[in-house]
């Protein structure tokens, strides 16, 4: 009997948070399909009459950013030419540091990964001035590839923490059996700890492409006109002090930006998961 | 000049001697064994052997080549590791030929050598697995492969074998051996295992705490130990120690807890001339029989192994064990006599350990 | 070899992290307004900043959203974590809802809440149209309740995270110390409250890292939500930085907040980056 009660209470509570989770992806998908008169005459919960597109019609190539009104499309396409280069960048320097780190290990070279380490836990607030000083001497600061440096630079020191803690699980006796085979270090490298990366190498692409995608910090210091990221333009759309606020135009346009890393979400799941917690569990 | 010259090798980590001046000479052909307990440096020696890592000072030599400083691959040696080390994204055929590929062997070439080895090891039906689908005993015969493969001048094997069951160790023991008296390739042995030593070992080298306690043939370790640690090292049961009264060093016979021991005439010569502030007597198991006359004492324990029986008796010597051939008449709880012939026993100083006489 | 290919890396690292925090620390020390002027002013900035009445809020927001936020994001994270242990059939379906929201941008979140809170037309709306007409919920323009609501969505996103960690550590636990305690007698509640509960610190540390250091970071949410406003009721160190910096030429009190906001996260995360780096060899 109190087996059933208890069994009863833990789904219950289940249940409920799934619901707490759930509804306001329902709230964004249904209000993005109702038109502004359903969504002034209903309520949050209530139904779209139809599966009417028009508001993701508008929010994807009319609907105003600040004086531009042309939707959210060049947005999208300026994230996507942001985040190809950075994420395969990142990810590529740093399973290198993170193999250096840890199989050929040297004089302070653990204080040399503590203090890029640092990178990964410090307040971006400290590096916007300078790097937007920066960035204006090489002509970069509205411009898509200034992003892509300023992702990569920062997107370092977690990519080499990712690689650097899975590779330090292989044993030392592979690369040693490899040093007496003849391999030298990038023979090594390509040959045998590639090949084993797999698992963190999609952990850490997932990883890398939710993170720079979902950025604005970033978008919304060092980009201007043409170069704005996606974060940038939803944002600017959602709160344009415009005359009429339509906020099912605002919800799919909110929703647009979510489908890519929802989309890997829901592939890759399990992945993303894995990254989450090899990332911080392991400090 | 030998097929590896090792030359007052030391090693130090900081303030920490892990090798405290290691000279062995080893044969062309011959397969040398470093035995001893964990932290006595003999994996640190093999590794600057295969020069994995360097030594602080001292040198190295593989035939007239000083390589005491030169690269893992530029040393023409091949190496067993502890959990084998075979490259898991490779099949077995690759991973026998991967050294051959580094050194730019033709494809064809390779592939001879691959199969002359996979011949000599049966291992021909494996050459398409990778690792993750092989055994244990199967993947030492891998790492044993991929090793051969090599032809190289010096073989170094570090605990091959210990991490193999029982059984099995027994096996591999004696391939390993079969393989050796085929090739004739001076081989390194590292293993903690004193029975692996002895039935491997054409010589011996007893290590403990970075330094070498002696350096000698099976034979000449078990027989005549130069000192306690090895005598109490190698050979199971332990052999029997036997602490002799401070009171009775110097006089006409020694005695332990007050009884008497009969020494040889050699023994006492060489007490004479070499007098020893304190004493130990070690007699092996093996050599104290069971019987019904000299020390008696009450049976506490009997162990039998099968071929043997180990008998532990309480005497007033102190509690010793006795290994009998093949089953005890006798029960726990019984008076039995012991004896042994003086020749057998072995006299060791306390204060530095040596074999005295 | 090694040391070669890391250098370049290194060095970039370097100079970025630390030659920028720096070059921050020249411009905080400045009287740098719209742009940099070097001219060193000492302490000056550092003074006004903390004279301003605007990053006395932003301060006590941070203090009052930071504790929310890691209170209820760690006690809900490890509610649902020991209740998905319990042999759900659905685990895994639970799972990927409950973790959804860290996959969104922390601007689609605020964007989305910002809906649901219309004072107007979201949750006030929907709750008076069920009967109870004297609802109310215009936390998000109250100046004194606004910040709460950047609590719930920020709780809303980062719970699931904290959930999957401590699932993880949950399901890490050696099954035979829990046999033992059964063995023992222990009910099941008291095991996880002296036994598991326990054994989870590490990865409460570093859980509570994480969330902290999301908290200190936390722009994207605020802006999205409600751009710091009403008027700056809701604003947080890092918006004012922000603000300070790009909207209202204030380079050099900019500059400043920022090394605060440094040195807060730099007095947890250094001690605990030594402790890691020196125990785990």
């Amino acid at each position: 009997m109190k087996n059933t009660f208890n069994r009863f209470a833990i789904w219950s509570v289940l249940l409920l948070f799934a619901a707490f989770f759930l509804l306001p992806l329902y709230v964004m998908v249904a209000t993005s399909l109702k038109d502004m008169a359903e969504v002034r005459d209903g309520n949050l919960l209530s139904l779209p009459g139809s599966l009417n597109f028009a508001a993701w019609h508008k929010a994807w190539s009319q609907a105003c950013t600040g004086t531009d009104c042309g939707g959210l499309q060049p947005f999208f396409w300026n994230s996507t030419l942001m985040v190809v280069p950075a994420v395969l960048i990142s990810t590529a320097l740093g399973a290198v540091n993170g193999y250096v780190f840890s199989k050929w290990k040297f004089a302070y070279s653990e204080l040399m990964f503590g203090m890029m380490l640092f990178g990964a836990f410090m307040p971006l607030q400290v590096v916007l001035l300078p790097m937007s000083q920066v960035l204006g001497w090489f002509n970069l600061a509205d411009s898509i590839w200034g992003l892509v440096i300023v992702h990569v630079l920062v997107g370092l020191a977690t990519t080499t923490l990712f690689f650097r803690n899975y590779y330090v699980s292989l044993p030392d006796e592979l690369v040693r059996a490899a040093m007496l085979d003849g391999a030298g270090f990038w023979r090594i490298f390509w040959r045998i700890v590639l090949p084993l990366s797999t698992p963190i190498l999609v952990v850490t692409l997932i990883w890398q492409f939710t993170q720079i995608w979902n950025d604005f910090l970033f978008g919304v210091v060092f980009s201007a006109g043409d170069a704005k990221p996606i974060t940038v333009g939803l944002n600017n759309m959602a709160n344009t002090s415009s005359s009429v606020k339509e906020y099912n135009v605002d919800m799919a346009a909110a929703m647009i930006a979510a489908l890519p890393t929802l989309a890997i979400y829901v592939l890759a799941g399990k992945h993303f998961v894995r990254g989450l917690t090899a990332g911080a569990v392991k400090g | 000049m030998g097929a590896l010259s090792i030359r007052n090798v030391r090693k130090s980590f900081g303030t920490v001697d892990i090798l405290k001046g290691i000279d062995i000479e080893v044969e062309e052909g011959e397969f040398l064994i470093l035995v001893g307990p964990s932290g006595c440096g003999k994996s640190t020696l093999l590794s600057m052997i295969a020069g994995l890592d360097v030594p602080t000072a001292g040198s190295i030599h593989i035939g007239d080549r000083d390589v005491t400083h030169e690269l893992p691959k530029d040393r023409d040696i091949a190496m067993v590791f502890q959990s084998y080390a075979l490259y898991p994204n490779m099949n077995v055929a690759q991973n026998i030929s991967f050294a051959l590929e580094m050194r730019k062997v033709p494809k064809a070439e390779r592939a001879a050598a691959v199969q002359r080895v996979a011949t000599m090891l049966q291992i021909e039906h494996l050459l398409d697995r990778k690792p993750g689908q092989l055994s244990g005993g199967q993947r030492q015969r891998v790492a044993m492969g991929r090793a051969l493969a090599r032809n190289p001048k010096l073989f170094l094997f570090d605990e091959p074998l210990s991490n193999l069951d029982a059984k099995l160790r027994v096996e591999m023991r004696a391939e390993i051996k079969l393989l050796h008296q085929r090739t004739r390739t001076t081989t390194v042995y590292v293993t903690h295992d004193q029975v692996e030593a002895m039935t491997l070992g054409d010589r011996i080298a007893v290590m403990r705490d970075g330094m070498v306690q002696q350096f000698g043939t099976p034979d000449d370790i078990y027989t005549r130990p130069a000192t306690r640690f090895v005598a109490e090292f190698i050979g199971s049961p332990a052999m029997n120690m036997l602490p002799v009264d401070v009171a009775s060093l110097g006089a006409e016979a020694l005695t332990v807890q007050g009884t008497s021991i009969a020494l040889s005439a050699e023994q006492q010569a060489a007490l004479r001339r070499q007098p020893a502030a304190g004493l130990v007597i070690g007699l092996r198991p093996e050599r104290v029989q069971l019987g019904d006359r000299g020390i008696a004492g009450r049976l506490t324990l009997l162990e039998p192994t099968g071929p043997d029986t180990y008998a532990f008796v309480d005497t007033p010597l102190g509690s010793l064990v006795s290994r009998v051939a093949g089953t005890v008449t006798q029960r726990v709880g019984d008076v039995v006599s012991l004896n042994w012939d003086a020749r057998d026993l072995h006299l060791f100083d306390t204060a530095t350990d040596a074999r005295v006489g | 070899m090694p040391r070669l290919v890391l250098a370049p890396s290194f060095a970039l690292a370097f100079v970025f992290i630390y030659g920028l925090i720096a070059w921050n620390g020249v411009l905080s020390f400045s009287a740098s307004r719209i742009l940099p002027n070097y001219e060193f002013v000492g302490w000056a900035q550092y003074a006004t900043l903390f004279a301003s009445e605007r990053w006395g809020v932003a301060l006590q927001n941070l203090a009052i959203f930071s504790s929310l936020f890691i209170g209820l994001g760690l006690g809900l994270g490890l509610l649902l974590a020991i209740l998905l242990d319990q042999k759900i059939r659905v685990e895994g379906t639970l799972r990927t809802i409950y973790l959804y929201p860290m996959a969104l941008s922390f601007i689609v979140t605020g964007t989305a809440w910002k809906w649901i809170l219309n004072p107007g037309l979201g949750l006030e709306h929907l709750v008076q149209g069920w009967g109870w007409s004297s609802f109310t919920f215009d936390w998000l323009v109250n100046p004194d309740r606004a910040i709460y609501t950047v609590v719930i969505a920020g709780v809303w996103q980062s719970a699931g995270f904290v959930m999957a960690l401590f699932l993880a550590g949950l399901r890490g636990i050696d099954d035979s110390i829990i046999k033992a305690a059964q063995i023992d007698g222990a009910s099941l509640p008291r095991i996880y409250w002296r036994v598991i509960i326990p054994s989870l610190r590490p990865v409460f540390f570093s859980t509570l890292l994480v969330l902290a250091h999301i908290s200190i970071k936390s722009f994207d949410l605020v802006m999205a939500l409600t751009a710091g406003g009403p008027g700056f009721a809701t604003d947080v160190p890092a918006t004012f930085m922000y603000a300070m910096s790009f909207s209202r030429g204030q380079i050099g009190l900019g500059a400043a907040s920022a090394t605060v906001m440094l040195a807060t996260v730099a007095a947890i995360v250094v001690p605990y980056l030594y402790s890691e780096l020196r125990t785990r060899k």
